[in-house]
């Protein structure tokens, strides 16, 4: 039995007061590629309410996914984007979820991310990461970005941080450890990284912008 | 002087393009932050660097 919109929302308010609610639900974040860090980041803030989330990936679910992104053994071969809209609507019933199937380039992220308020980068490459940091910051001068760098392997879960790089601009993760050159990335590790980013995008929402 | 991630160098009058060239970074793996403000990469070649500058070069590493 799933609870009513007005229960929902209830039950949101009663945890996080009327004042952060209307800030969550209020706001709309992209969220840009749907792995490790993505699904995570989608998750958590979908749990927390807010209110749409743009889910951006151009990938279909593969076997080597299901040991740290938030899918299930019966979703592989599916569009990232469909599988994990279909699990957050278990999850969050009400957040509004916008599936983009896409492949975000320099040329197209403007258009495909111009409403939203925060972009989360959570991408698995170093070339694309940085494609789509300087082109929000270059093309969007309104909207906060929350990317990631360094977040695999098994070193310590303690030098996981967010550091804020300048005004709009917050860096998660330890900023070394390369998939490349460790054994890939490990669940945990990757989702202490992942809930950094979704924190970061909550504080922002709720207006405090320190780290 | 400028300071580069937080140590002073003796960059004033090079061009930001022209520093990079004397690191490793890999120029498709960064971001450049100058003064609290995006470098834009097609100005990596025209931004000069001025004494009291401060710069923030982020590089990319992989996994997601």
């Amino acid at each position: 039995m799933i609870p009513s919109e007005k229960e929902w929302t209830d039950a949101l308010i009663a945890r996080h007061g009327p004042a952060l609610h209307r800030r969550f639900s209020s706001a709309k974040v992209a969220v840009c590629g749907l792995g490790g860090l993505g699904s995570n980041i989608a998750v958590s803030l979908a749990r927390a309410g807010v209110g749409k989330l743009l889910l951006m990936d151009f990938d279909r679910v593969d076997i080597t996914n299901l040991h740290r992104q938030q899918y299930k053994a019966n979703q592989i071969g599916r569009y990232k984007t469909e599988a994990l809209a279909e699990n957050l609507r278990e999850i969050a019933p009400y957040t509004e979820i916008q599936p983009v199937t896409a492949k975000i380039t320099e040329e197209n992220l403007a258009a495909l991310l111009q409403d939203a308020d925060i972009v989360c980068e959570a991408f698995d490459g170093a070339e694309s990461k940085a494609m789509l940091v300087n082109g929000v910051l270059e093309q969007l001068p309104r909207c906060f970005l929350v990317a990631a760098s360094g977040m695999a392997g098994m070193d310590t879960p303690n030098n996981i941080k967010t550091r804020k790089i300048m005004n709009r601009f917050y860096l998660c993760g330890d900023e070394v450890s390369d998939a490349a050159d460790t054994i890939g990335l490990v669940a945990p590790r990757v989702m202490l990284c992942a809930a950094h980013q979704a924190h970061t995008v909550l504080r922002i929402l709720a207006g405090e912008y320190d780290v | 002087m400028v300071k580069v991630n937080g140590t002073e160098l003796a960059l004033a009058g090079k061009t930001v393009a022209e520093y990079l060239a004397t690191t490793n970074y890999d120029p498709k793996r960064i971001a450049v932050e100058r003064n609290g403000d995006i470098v834009f990469k097609s100005q990596y070649a025209v931004t000069v660097l001025k004494d009291g500058d401060s710069l923030e070069i982020v590089s990319f590493v992989g996994g997601g």
